[in-house]
């Protein structure tokens, strides 16, 4: 008998807006434990929350990049349990009035995935245990929160990867939150559970918590899915009950059970008021919105004209596929621009954060304008390679490099006599050429580009070899 | 008849000095506070400097702001930076905030002298002030009685003469009903018109901060001062009308709304002084009409639920970890935690985060914390209606004069049910002031309260102050001049 898997998932996005959710304090990551907290992140007695507007903006953006409706009225309750990471021993949270609702994200299958609510929050600290202590900082408490639930329409790994992926990238690019996995600034809890095919209804989950690493969380599904339909096959039944993943073992373990779950005592938090959000807002936000990851895809792949292939490594990265827009600007062939970026760029970004960052030294104009020379056939692309190069290390304009006399390049007459030359000279070349071995014609060449210091246009020149050859 | 005033031409008239007038008020609170306990902390030394800065001032001709100079007590859960801030209880006898108040920091930039930190049940739970980790407060007019709560020491303090005003918390009558049963006037301002910033949560949508005063004069003047926006606080909103300019408008005509259940059963000393002034209204050229509230009964669940529910989330953070009581020794950070709260919280805080705790537990929120929520509504818009009609609401403050000692803890039920006359004020958020009224058959005195409708506190303020002006030979002895 086979098994479905039925994943459904819990995204927790940190926003990147400047301030904390409810005071003045920075959001930045690290610094001095406790250097970014103040009385009111602190929960001292008598302090009171105010509501960061640009939070609610964010969230708002966030559900419209996700195709969610946006409720006009909400309120924030809260949510109360005892850590000692939570100064207030609540959380402030949205209950049962999310800002954000009925959205969904469509996979590159065409499936859609179903999101069931986005709603604002509150990060906790965090307990830092060493040396047989446990210590408490709370630089990352009162950090905005949007919590993005989906419904359970994952049903296989890939796609909750590719939903993670994806969503990443759209908090990325319309600019709510970093989303960097490593610092926690995108963690997910995974709820699991197995079906027999074509069975409706659903099994018992698990819910496996804050995982911040796609890698991770793809093994711990296909952990979690064997481990269930093990249990299953061997006339088992699973238990409602949260779960945390080791990575070094690749295994799931039990954390606690649903007869231990909290109960979070939900209220209304007295001290703040609605939330409005007017339509006339969100259309405002709805027109601030950028080009979405996909939207940027299409146009690639159907305007530029760019294989599918290329166009999805250029979105991956926010900035890259700016760069790229600007650079590629009236080109006749886009995807030159596109080879420069994937791969002699590409290589100066070796690392995932680095392209992510892409602090390249040259605006996008100077390689437009190498681009141009090349397409105008001014310099020819070894040329062009080259200039590249000392542009990248030096962040100055091609013009720097390539002076107007290189772009000439070498008239006809020049280049004829040059080509009889080579021809006269690489006698052994000419032979093996016309005894069919097409690579000997390449030092032929070779030589006319030392002769000429990569003056030379390879395609002209190989036309004029080719015609006295001929003539032999 | 304004302390405030009197305090003010004095020192302007150079008749006393700041340093003089302070030295005056501590050595009162030297002699007097041993006894009755209305202060849990003496601020000497700030209150000397200060004093020494509003000397200066006056040297220079300059003209003093509203309560500049003016010799003042706050109450222990208002915050105040470098000065311990305990609620009264265990838990936070040795806490020292790092931020003002924004009542404090007002108080502050106008050179008020604050004298110290006033007694009240523990974190205001409480009628009585006998919840205070630092004992009982007694009332000055009978040491054998309670000041009353949860405010008893700011009360005290005013009553006993041993500050000019105190500013204090209203959860369910704390401010009026200690001001009733001390014979002085006790403010409630509307919900969201004085900064809650500061004020240590008991309830936080009941909460509110107001003036413990000698005469309603007073009340209006520090009214005037504290009510202003505070973005620091998000239900504030700040008061647009200043009352202090509205206290003389005649109130004939008005229609002054009686609640005939108030009076039943209420003592005959208590009804006949609260007819008298009826009566006083009545010359004055006001209109009595009967009207009922049509969910009275429901006033005190509403409250209990309400305030208990927030109490206990709002108790969460005593955890003892960053700040507050720690225990000796413990195995675990669940016994730390555990013994902290338990052996640092007094009975009846404890009794409330239960209460609070069932309440807000899945099983019974629907049949209590949602149920009164909904009540909660229907009582603001039945009061909405009733003021569509009348000016105010009369009732007496309490149905009683203040509780002989021990009186209030034996039986805590019974301590609640006399609420009922200033909780609904709390739950709809309205403007309420205790007035008092004359003294009881055993001597004691005894408050009428007036309602009014939400952000009408100058409204209120201005009916007080016309039956002050009319009865105050007659309540004469209740008030104290300044003695130079």
């Amino acid at each position: 008998m086979s098994y479905e898997l039925v994943v459904g998932l819990e995204t927790h996005v940190e926003l990147s807006t400047n301030t904390k959710i409810f005071c003045q304090c920075t959001t930045e990551f690290g610094g001095e434990p406790n250097s970014h907290c103040c009385p009111i992140c602190l929960g001292m007695p008598g302090t009171l929350p105010k509501l960061n507007k640009k939070v609610v903006e964010y969230a708002v953006k966030a559900g419209l990049a996700t195709n969610c409706k946006i409720r006009n009225l909400s309120k924030m309750d809260r949510k109360n349990y005892v850590y000692p990471d939570l100064p207030k021993a609540y959380q402030v949270t949205q209950f049962d009035k999310p800002i954000c609702e009925d959205g969904y994200i469509t996979l590159s299958s065409g499936k859609s995935i179903r999101i069931n609510r986005i709603h604002i929050e509150e990060d906790a600290g965090k307990l830092i245990h060493e040396r047989g202590d446990t210590y408490i900082d709370y630089n990352r408490g009162g950090v905005p929160l949007v919590e993005i639930v989906t419904d359970p329409d994952i049903r296989t790994v890939d796609e909750a990867v590719e939903y993670i992926e994806q969503l990443r990238l759209i908090m990325k690019y319309i600019g709510v939150s970093d989303v960097k996995m490593q610092e926690g600034s995108l963690r997910c809890d995974v709820n699991i559970s197995v079906r027999k095919k074509g069975e409706e209804k659903f099994g018992t989950r698990t819910e496996i918590k804050n995982m911040n690493s796609v890698n991770f969380i793809a093994k711990a599904i296909a952990y979690e899915f064997e481990r269930q339909v093990d249990i299953l096959e061997s006339g088992g039944e699973i238990h409602q009950e949260t779960r945390r993943y080791d990575s070094d073992l690749n295994i799931t373990e039990s954390m606690r059970s649903k007869e231990d779950a909290e109960d979070y005592r939900y209220f209304r938090e007295p001290d703040l008021v609605n939330i409005y959000v007017s339509e006339e807002e969100i259309k405002k936000y709805k027109a601030e919105l950028p080009q979405l990851p996909h939207e940027k895809l299409n146009i690639f792949i159907n305007e530029y004209g760019l294989p599918k292939d290329d166009a999805e490594l250029l979105i991956k990265y926010k900035k890259v596929a700016e760069y790229y827009e600007e650079a590629s600007k009236n080109l006749k062939n886009k995807k030159l621009a596109s080879n420069y970026i994937l791969g002699q760029i590409y290589r100066k970004f070796p690392t995932d954060s680095e392209k992510e960052e892409f602090n390249i030294s040259i605006p996008p104009k100077y390689l437009n304008d190498l681009i141009q020379l090349v397409e105008s056939r001014k310099i020819n692309s070894s040329m062009a390679s080259n200039a590249l190069e000392k542009m990248l290390d030096s962040g100055k304009a091609v013009t720097e490099f390539i002076s107007e006399k290189d772009m000439e390049g070498i008239d006809e007459n020049t280049l004829r006599e040059l080509c009889i030359k080579a021809v006269n000279e690489n006698q052994k070349a000419v032979e093996s050429y016309l005894g069919g071995k097409e690579k000997a014609f390449k030092s032929i060449i070779g030589y006319i580009m030392r002769e000429t210091k990569g003056k030379a246009d390879p395609i002209k020149a190989t036309e004029i070899i080719k015609e006295i050859i001929g003539k032999i | 008849m304004s302390k405030i005033k009197q305090i003010q031409n004095l020192l302007e008239a150079k008749e006393i000095s700041c340093v003089e007038l302070t030295k005056k008020y501590l050595s009162n609170i030297e002699e007097k506070n041993k006894e009755i306990n209305a202060y849990v902390n003496i601020t000497e030394e700030e209150a000397l400097k200060t004093a020494k800065l509003v000397d200066e001032k006056i040297a220079t001709g300059e003209k003093l702001m509203p309560l500049e100079g003016i010799p003042m007590s706050l109450k222990d859960n208002i915050s105040t930076k470098n000065i311990k801030t305990s609620c009264c209880s265990k838990m936070l006898k040795d806490y020292v905030p790092i931020y003002d108040a924004t009542v404090w920091e007002i108080l502050k930039k106008q050179n008020s002298i604050l004298l110290g930190k006033t007694n009240m049940d523990e974190f205001a739970m409480g009628a009585s002030t006998e919840s205070s980790y630092f004992g009982v407060t007694l009332n000055p007019h009978n040491t054998n009685y309670v000041a009353g709560g949860s405010s008893g020491g700011a009360a005290a303090s005013v009553a006993g003469g041993l500050a000019a005003f105190g500013l204090a918390t209203d959860t369910g009558g704390s401010i009026r009903q200690p001001a009733s049963f001390c014979g002085l006037v006790g403010f409630k301002p509307s919900y969201g018109s004085v900064s809650r910033y500061g004020a240590i949560a008991y309830a936080s949508s009941l909460d509110q901060i107001g003036p413990i005063t000698d005469s309603v004069e007073d009340a209006a003047i520090v009214y005037d001062s504290i009510s202003i926006y505070d973005s620091k606080d998000s239900t504030s909103v700040g008061s647009k009308n200043t009352s202090h300019d509205k206290l003389n408008s005649s109130i004939k005509g008005i229609k002054i709304g009686v609640v005939k259940e108030y009076f039943e059963g209420l003592r005959d000393d208590i009804r006949k002084l609260m007819e008298d002034s009826i009566k006083v209204y009545q010359g004055l050229g006001a209109e009595i009409v009967d009207i009922t509230i049509p969910l009275l009964k429901a006033n005190l669940p509403v409250y209990f639920i309400t305030a208990c529910a927030e109490a206990s989330s709002n108790m969460g953070r005593y955890d003892g970890i960053r700040y507050g009581y720690k225990t000796d020794s413990y195995n675990s950070i669940d016994e730390m935690i555990c013994k902290n709260r338990s052996e640092s919280l007094g009975k009846e805080v404890q009794r409330r985060i239960m209460l609070g705790t069932y309440a807000l537990s899945s099983d019974r929120y629907d049949a209590y914390y949602k149920k009164a929520q909904k009540l909660r509504a229907c009582i603001r818009r039945d009061f909405k209606k009733i003021f569509e009609e009348c000016s105010v609401i009369l009732t007496p403050t309490a149905p009683t004069t203040a509780y002989a000692l021990g009186q209030a803890v034996k039986d805590p039920i019974e301590t609640y049910s006399m609420d009922i006359c200033t909780v609904p004020a709390n739950i709809a958020g309205l403007p309420a002031i205790s007035v008092p009224c004359g003294l009881a058959e055993n001597k004691l005195p005894v408050g009428m309260q007036l309602i009014g409708n939400r952000f009408e506190d100058y409204k209120v303020l201005n009916i007080a102050y016309q039956y002050e002006k009319e009865t105050k030979d007659q309540n004469r002895s209740l008030w104290q001049e300044v003695e130079v």
